[in-house]
């Protein structure tokens, strides 16, 4: 098995075992970014959300590092819950905790279900990202997709926040085109049955090129696989995309996106038999 | 035991580059002037900096020549950043309700500073205070959270059941017990720590385990009243309440340091 260095730029860690991180360092996972997110099951109070992001800065990154990961996280209202006024408060907080040094971006933010108070939450959140030097990780809603992120770029654009600090996720082939004229970064979640296939992602990225593509497994407490970035760079290389190109896709543009935010710290020695430039611990921006 | 915060803060301007150097001094001073700005609306600027610390003065920020020395020191250094959230929560000398709170909204490495400041700053040891973050911190699986909260604050207040605990919750995580501030003094002559190393030895041995070296250093202490030869009796001798507690050691000493515990003088944190 030829040795590949992967960061998944979105995975949700907390609803995985300490036997998916060991089997992520096996297949040559150093680093990923957990974005919070909802958690299957309704929160009922702000608190809930404090202890959620205390786990995603305490409890996920020394997981991580017991297993050689390296482990940054994203910060927000999830979508879903924007929409219930008991959470809604923990908009007020997160300036506070935007300021923590392992989180690397704002996100997910995005819509569910395109209402009024999603429509407020993601405004907020994106002046939020501005204000503190942040990128935005913005999902693309699951139903009704191409409305839905044509309206994200409608909000995207009202924010100011300039497309190359924003990745937009969970992208397909009816997104893509819309996706990448607005200039922001394109992420595609490769999942087991729904969302993105390793297949499918080959045929993107011949169309499309290697350029502003992250690619991740998504993986959290629904049918799902944190393995899926590994095997898109398998498929990768058997399709005859060259080696230098599976560490674009797969480690550079991860590295490029989130070290925008100045607040990166990757300690990854190449892969033994490949010799990367630098990044022995890296920052990006400032 | 404790490292003077002189020497901490020297230690860490020959290691920061310019820049890193430059931010620190900035932040030592908006700390230092925390006082004067209380009732400002909004997070207090020297929380900012606390929080920041990280990417300021993380392992990014060492000048690489600074780090030549570093390797022969005799104590190896700590995490660049820890000190400087040291020193930027010595200046600003927060109350413990503050304490709490940035413990409480804080990063895993935002609570581990406070509580490396915990002797340094040495609030009232109230079980309503500072040492509820001492025991949260001990209630955690995280390793680098128990190390840092077992420094010479926890030595000098912690009870005796919850410091043996503390002791044995080491030897189960992993962390080396000369993470343990004043072990020599507390273990020396501990005939109930002393049972429950040997029965924890009992039963890693008859699960085919291996039983971590540790313990039997610590197991050596506790068997020995303080008195013994050793090394607790070349220990400076200052915690009167481990030294209260003569016995002839093994199983059967008296409870070391049992009742005496609760209302012995703490330990001056400020030791050399
Ligand atoms: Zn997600």
């Amino acid at each position: 098995m030829i040795a590949l260095r992967i960061f998944d730029p979105h995975i949700h860690m907390t609803s995985r075992t300490t036997d998916d991180y060991a089997a992520m360092h096996a297949a040559g996972v150093r680093a990923l970014v957990e974005p919070s997110f909802w958690l299957g099951q309704p929160r009922t109070s702000p608190a809930s959300f404090y202890d959620y992001f205390d786990s995603l800065l305490g409890w996920e990154p020394f997981r991580a590092a017991q297993h050689g990961i390296a482990h940054h996280c994203t910060l927000a209202l999830n979508p879903k819950e924007a929409n219930d006024p008991r959470c809604t408060p923990v908009l007020d907080a997160l300036p506070r905790y935007l300021l923590k040094d392992n989180v690397v971006a704002v996100g997910e933010v995005g819509y569910d279900a395109m209402t009024p108070a999603e429509d407020t939450a993601l405004a907020a959140q994106l002046q939020l990202a501005r204000e503190h030097g942040l990128p935005a990780l913005v999902h693309t809603p699951h139903r009704d997709k191409l409305a839905g992120l044509h309206r994200t770029l409608d909000v995207l654009r009202e924010s100011g926040l300039p497309p190359e600090h924003v990745v937009l996720d969970h992208l397909n082939e009816t997104t893509l085109g819309a996706a990448s004229d607005s200039g922001c970064w394109l992420g595609f979640s490769v999942y087991p049955d729904t969302k993105m296939d390793p297949e499918r992602m080959i045929r993107i990225l011949r169309v499309h090129g290697t350029d502003r593509v992250l690619v991740n497994s998504a993986a959290d407490w629904g049918h799902s696989d944190p393995l899926k970035t590994r095997h898109v760079g398998d498929a990768m290389l058997a399709a005859g995309f060259g080696e230098d190109e599976v560490d674009q896709v797969l480690w550079r543009n991860p590295v490029a996106f989130y070290g925008q935010s100045g607040r990166l710290v990757l300690d990854s020695a190449p892969p033994e038999g490949q010799s990367y430039e630098g990044n022995s611990i890296l920052r990006g921006g400032e | 035991m404790l490292t003077p915060l002189a020497t901490l803060r020297t230690g860490l301007e020959l290691r920061l580059g310019a820049g890193a150097r430059a931010w620190l001094h900035q932040a030592l001073a908006t700390a230092a002037d925390a006082p004067h700005h209380v009732n400002e609306p909004g997070l207090p600027p020297w929380e900012r900096d606390f929080a920041q610390a990280g990417r300021q003065c993380g392992p990014h920020a060492l000048r690489p020549e600074g780090e030549a020395g570093v390797a022969e020191a005799a104590v190896p250094p700590r995490d660049p950043a820890d000190t400087a959230r040291v020193l930027i929560l010595h200046a600003a000398a927060p109350d413990t309700a503050t304490l709490a709170r940035l413990y409480e909204h804080g990063t895993a490495a935002e609570r581990r500073a406070v509580l490396l400041a915990l002797p340094h700053l040495d609030p009232p040891p109230e079980r309503e205070g500072a040492l509820t973050l001492v025991e949260d911190a001990l209630r955690t699986n995280d390793t680098r959270l128990v190390a840092a909260a077992l420094g010479p604050y926890a030595a000098a207040h912690l009870d005796a059941h919850q410091w043996r605990q503390a002791v044995l919750k080491c030897l189960f995580t992993g962390v080396p017990l000369s993470a343990v501030a004043g072990l020599e003094h507390r273990a020396a002559g501990d005939g109930e720590l002393a049972r429950m190393l040997e029965d924890y030895a009992r039963e890693r041995t008859a699960a085919g385990r291996e039983v971590p070296s540790d313990l039997h250093t610590a197991l050596d202490l506790a068997r020995f009243p303080h008195t013994a030869e050793g090394p607790a009796a070349q220990g400076t001798g200052t915690d009167p309440g481990a030294l209260a507690a003569p016995g002839t050691g093994g199983a059967e000493a008296p409870e070391a340091g049992e009742a005496p515990d609760s209302h012995r003088t703490p330990r001056s944190p400020q030791e050399p």
